[in-house]
């Protein structure tokens, strides 16, 4: 009997040390991904917007610019595609050390011919990559970003997206780097990325 | 009769100030800086952004627009979270007090033009119309900039 109750008191005292080492890893993790020290690396397999096959290998040894969005999206997705521009525009003859791409989070409207369209059009050497809903729901979980359908009457299809608009910065290794929130001017993005370059 | 004649003038000069909504707030309103970003054809959704000042000493209701441009004109406002997830939805009538300034623009809020009737090309402008609660209309020419326009100088 009292074996019974050491046994049970032992595996209490077990339970609760793994309880605090889980909350106290939470809370550290949280801060490593707050502060971007969280070394998590770009992976994905996607089409681009030329049909072709894409992993983040393609890219390797250059700094890339990762933006999440979709085609129909009217106001998020063009502005910050306008503010990639200015960025590499900025960066002059260093823009070559730097691929920007823009991951659709809409594979059921967005195929390569769209965006096509939408990339083409901002001429700033953006990739433009699109997926299977499965491959789009695979590279979410390795980026840690999320979206959603939501429904809304006028749009195409009847939906747009709610979706994660940061900017992410991976750098030659393909390790996270830093992000950017939505709305951060380009002239900010591409001193922090002049300086993150250089440095 | 001669108070009757007044009355009559005063009717006849009141009718169509009446009728343009003249007395009412949405006469002070003044609209600044509208622009658009061209589209890629007539697929997708176009937005369009601008500063809608109340000039006057009431405040004025924004119930509404509309364009010839597109089947449905809509403000949306556009909110991101602490996680850094954006998401839009249609911002309602929206209230501008007096001397106050609403800004229509990228990150905050746009008018989502749905359902494009022909194309948004750069150099051109079209016409929006915005509906204000007291039956005031205030028309807004909208000139269609680059693609990659950040702002209404470009």
């Amino acid at each position: 009997m009292r074996t019974v109750r050491t046994v049970a008191w032992v595996l209490v005292g077990i339970a609760a040390f793994a309880l605090v080492w889980l909350l106290l890893w939470a809370d550290y993790r949280a801060a490593q991904v707050e502060d971007g020290s969280l070394g998590f690396q770009a992976v994905f397999e996607l089409t681009d917007h030329q049909g072709m096959i894409r992993t983040q290998e393609d890219f390797a040894g250059r700094w890339m610019l990762v933006f999440f969005g979709f085609a129909n999206c009217p106001d998020v997705c063009p502005t910050t595609l306008a503010e990639i521009a200015a960025v590499m525009d900025g960066l002059g003859e260093d823009a070559p050390m730097v691929q920007p791409l823009f991951i659709s989070v809409d594979p059921e409207r967005d195929t390569p011919a769209a965006m096509a369209d939408f990339m083409q059009a901002f001429d700033a050497g953006i990739v433009g990559l699109t997926g299977t809903p499965e491959q789009t729901d695979r590279t979410g979980d390795s980026f840690h970003i999320y979206f959603e359908k939501v429904e809304q009457a006028a749009a195409p299809g009847g939906y747009t997206m709610s979706h994660s608009s940061q900017l992410f910065l991976f750098g030659p290794d393909g390790a996270y780097v830093k992000s950017w929130t939505y709305g951060t001017p380009a002239e900010d993005i591409l001193a922090d990325l002049k300086q993150k370059m250089s440095s | 009769m001669r108070h009757a004649a007044r009355s009559m003038l005063a009717a006849l000069l009141l009718a169509p100030a009446l009728a343009t909504g003249a007395w009412a707030g949405s006469d002070d309103v003044v609209v600044e800086n509208a622009w658009s970003r061209a589209s890629i054809g007539t697929s997708r959704p176009g937005a369009a952004y601008m500063e809608v000042r109340n000039a006057g000493e009431e405040a004025v209701t924004l119930t509404g627009l509309q364009s010839d441009l597109a089947m449905v004109s809509e403000i949306h406002r556009v909110t991101t979270d602490d996680r850094g997830v954006s998401s839009m939805a249609p911002a309602g009538a929206i209230v501008i007090a007096p001397g106050e300034t609403v800004a229509i623009a990228p990150g905050v809020m746009h008018v989502m033009l749905m359902q494009l009737q022909r194309p948004m090309r750069e150099g051109e402008s079209f016409p929006l119309t915005l509906n204000f609660s007291d039956g005031g209309e205030v028309p807004v020419p909208v000139p269609v900039l680059g693609i990659a326009a950040r702002g209404p100088e470009g």
